[in-house]
């Protein structure tokens, strides 16, 4: 009994830190751009790794203080968001996912080159770029502090409580944003473009904004990923997790303010639950070690929140927060 | 219209007609419009390109094609301004791309055309939108996630919350929006939608949504309505509902152009008729004019569907099909002989 609440316990820290905000972040990016506007950004990543990076380099290399990295790492976005946006938004929604899925695996393998070791440090990446901001927390980061079952150290409170805070600030952005002529604007977008073309409205704009708010979202993500870790490396960034992004949103209910961020939470959730979870099946002899070692369970857990993720998609295809006759009327 | 109060329809003409005109005032001095465009009709030949006494609509020597055919090719058109114009034609004709090509949904090869004198051409649509020149489509574009109010409110032209940053600020853009919902209950009421204000326009079925796109057209305050095939898959007696519409949209001094099929439909609003086929204009002319129409017969049923051939027909195309058969011979022969002469020197 001691053991599950421990679980439950280390899987609710999971929930609440730092990777948490960062998968939070990307989604509500995403939500923005695939929710709302109908883009398919399949390369949410490589705004986190450009605002990771930003903040990583600027101070490590260019001895930057912390917040100009800040501003670079969202400035990259932007230019980003514009060279992504400008060729392929005036074309079918396919162009964009093609050119940001190959954008964020490009950057990737860019980053950890060795022609780009100088400036990032290649494979092995760069750290020590958080001591300002660690350095603000108004308690002692060295400290342990027990909260409800779990430890946290002083500086993951900090970076978990100012991450928590960006994610409030975008979410009443984004609710302020979609309750407006300009959301409105942007759900038009994503049933037809011809429509909204034909009442008087610059479609294109539109999608440019959207592409833009969500890469600068997708930033902070990165940048909350990168303080928390300590680190920048550029196989942390790995496109599998604008993947996990969508699982979260889809998971919490697209087009929803809400959805994103707590599918974030309980995708994180389930993840570290099942880890723990299994790993204690596995000691107590529940499971027998030749079905299942423990070495498994970094696998088994992504295959438990894939049959989760089809349950959800047969029996809830709103998720979480989303409305069911809205998403029922999708197949016209 | 019962819902529609006078002063309504009053503004909208005005708006509609720039004061400048003489014909607006005439109207408003209680002359029927409907009157108006067909008396201004009434005596121009009924030839393809005729000018018309008061133009909104000016086309000039548009082609487009795509590929090698040739999907519109139009030398010169004007639409009578206040009028409802009908275009009519077979499958393939190029109505819908004509549409296209005015609203800056496609691009010509060539040519021109203009709105009040001011030229359309490299505009984008949504430019074109702005002007005043809204469209339909053929395939009824509703807004399916968004309710029957917010497809209409799409509508509203000049909308200060759409802008991104001033969408931050509510107090911006509050009582526009308040009056934008008043001016879209009106027209819900006009066209019976308003009880279905709150539900998502997926849900309405075919004939709704065409009253839906419509009414979302007029949000715009538009000075020239096209309408892509209004009465498309409409029953009968919505199709009679649809119709006062239109007509409706002439009576506040717009300027209606659409396509149909129906040529019930056509005959009973159109105050003017445009016929096309393979692209090009071939007929014009009030629509009693045009079922008379020797073209527009031959576009519709074919040429000599109804007639047999002559003797003297008959001999010439088989004639014809003999000379042609003989020079094809010929020219095969030629091959056949050349081919051993070309080859029998190399052989030796």
């Amino acid at each position: 009994m001691g053991d599950l609440l421990n679980a439950l316990a280390v899987a609710g820290k999971s929930a609440l830190g730092f990777q948490a905000i960062f998968f939070a972040l990307l989604a509500v990016g995403i939500n923005v751009q695939f929710g709302y506007a109908g883009l398919l950004n399949f390369g949410q990543i490589a705004f986190a790794l450009l605002g990771g990076f930003g903040i990583a380099i600027s101070v490590s290399q260019w001895g930057l203080p912390f917040w100009v990295g800040v501003l670079v790492g969202l400035l990259a976005a932007v230019v980003l968001a514009l060279l992504l946006g400008l060729p392929t938004l005036r074309l079918r929604a396919d162009y964009l996912a093609i050119a940001t899925i190959a954008t964020a695996e490009g950057l990737r393998l860019l980053f950890r080159s060795v022609s780009a070791t100088p400036v990032t440090n290649g494979t092995r990446g760069l750290s020590a770029f958080n001591g300002d901001f660690i350095g603000l927390a108004p308690w002692a980061t060295n400290e342990r502090y027990r909260i409800l079952g779990t430890t946290w150290s002083g500086g993951e409170l900090w970076v978990a409580l100012v991450g928590w805070v960006i994610v409030v600030l975008s979410g009443l952005l984004i609710w302020a944003l979609m309750r407006s002529p300009w959301g409105r604007v942007l759900k038009s977008i994503r049933e037809d473009e011809d429509a909204v073309r034909s009442l008087g409205k610059n479609v294109y704009v539109y999608k440019m904004q959207a592409l833009v708010l969500g890469g600068i979202l997708g930033a902070l993500g990165g940048m909350v990923y990168a303080v928390g870790t300590g680190s920048a490396v550029p196989d942390q960034y790995q496109n599998a997790n604008t993947f996990l992004a969508y699982a979260a949103l889809i998971l919490g209910g697209a087009a929803r303010v809400l959805g994103p961020v707590v599918g974030a939470m309980i995708l994180l959730f389930i993840l570290q639950f099942a880890d723990t979870g299994l790993r204690l099946l596995i000691d107590n002899g529940i499971i027998p070690e030749g079905l299942l070692s423990s070495t498994d369970v970094a696998q088994i857990r992504f295959v438990l929140v894939g049959v989760g993720l089809m349950l959800l998609l047969i029996f809830r295809p709103q998720g979480i927060f989303g409305d069911r006759r809205e998403v029922m009327l999708d197949a016209r | 219209m019962p819902a529609d109060p006078t002063p309504h329809g009053a503004t909208a003409s005005g708006a509609g007609t720039p004061p400048e005109q003489p014909p607006a005032q005439a109207w408003q001095s209680g002359d029927a419009p409907q009157r108006r465009a067909q008396a201004a009709l009434r005596d121009l030949p009924w030839e393809v390109g005729v000018a018309k006494p008061d133009a909104a609509v000016v086309v000039d020597g548009v082609t487009r094609t795509f590929g090698g055919l040739t999907a519109v090719s139009v030398d010169h058109l004007e639409i009578q301004r206040g009028g409802i114009t009908g275009l009519i034609g077979p499958n393939g004709a190029g109505k819908t791309t004509l549409f296209n090509l005015l609203t800056g949904f496609d691009q010509p090869n060539t040519g021109t055309w203009s709105f009040n004198g001011r030229p359309l051409g490299k505009l984008a649509p949504h430019q074109v939108a702005r002007l005043g020149v809204v469209r339909t489509f053929q395939l009824t574009k509703a807004l399916s996630r968004l309710t029957v109010l917010q497809n209409m409110l799409l509508g509203a032209q000049g909308q200060r919350g759409e802008s991104f940053l001033r969408a931050l600020v509510p107090g911006t853009w509050r009582t526009q929006e308040k009056e934008n919902t008043e001016k879209a209950m009106d027209l819900l009421r006009r066209f019976k939608l308003d009880t279905k204000k709150d539900d998502f326009a997926g849900t309405l079925s075919g004939g709704q949504r065409k009253l839906l796109e419509m009414a979302r057209a007029l949000m715009s305050d538009p000075q020239v309505v096209m309408l892509d095939e209004p009465m498309a898959g409409v029953n009968p007696a919505l199709t009679q509902s649809l119709l006062g519409h239109v007509k409706d949209l002439r009576e506040q001094g717009m300027t209606v152009i659409f396509v149909e099929h129906d040529m019930d439909v056509v005959r009973d609003i159109s105050d003017w008729v445009v016929v096309m086929a393979a692209g090009k204009i071939i007929a014009e002319g009030p629509p009693e004019s045009i079922s008379q129409n020797q073209a527009v017969v031959d576009a519709y049923l074919g040429a000599h569907h109804d007639a047999p051939l002559t003797v003297e027909e008959e001999d010439r195309v088989l004639a014809q099909a003999e000379q042609a058969i003989a020079r094809e011979e010929n020219a095969d022969g030629d091959v056949l002989d050349s081919t051993p002469h070309r080859k029998g020197p190399t052989d030796e």
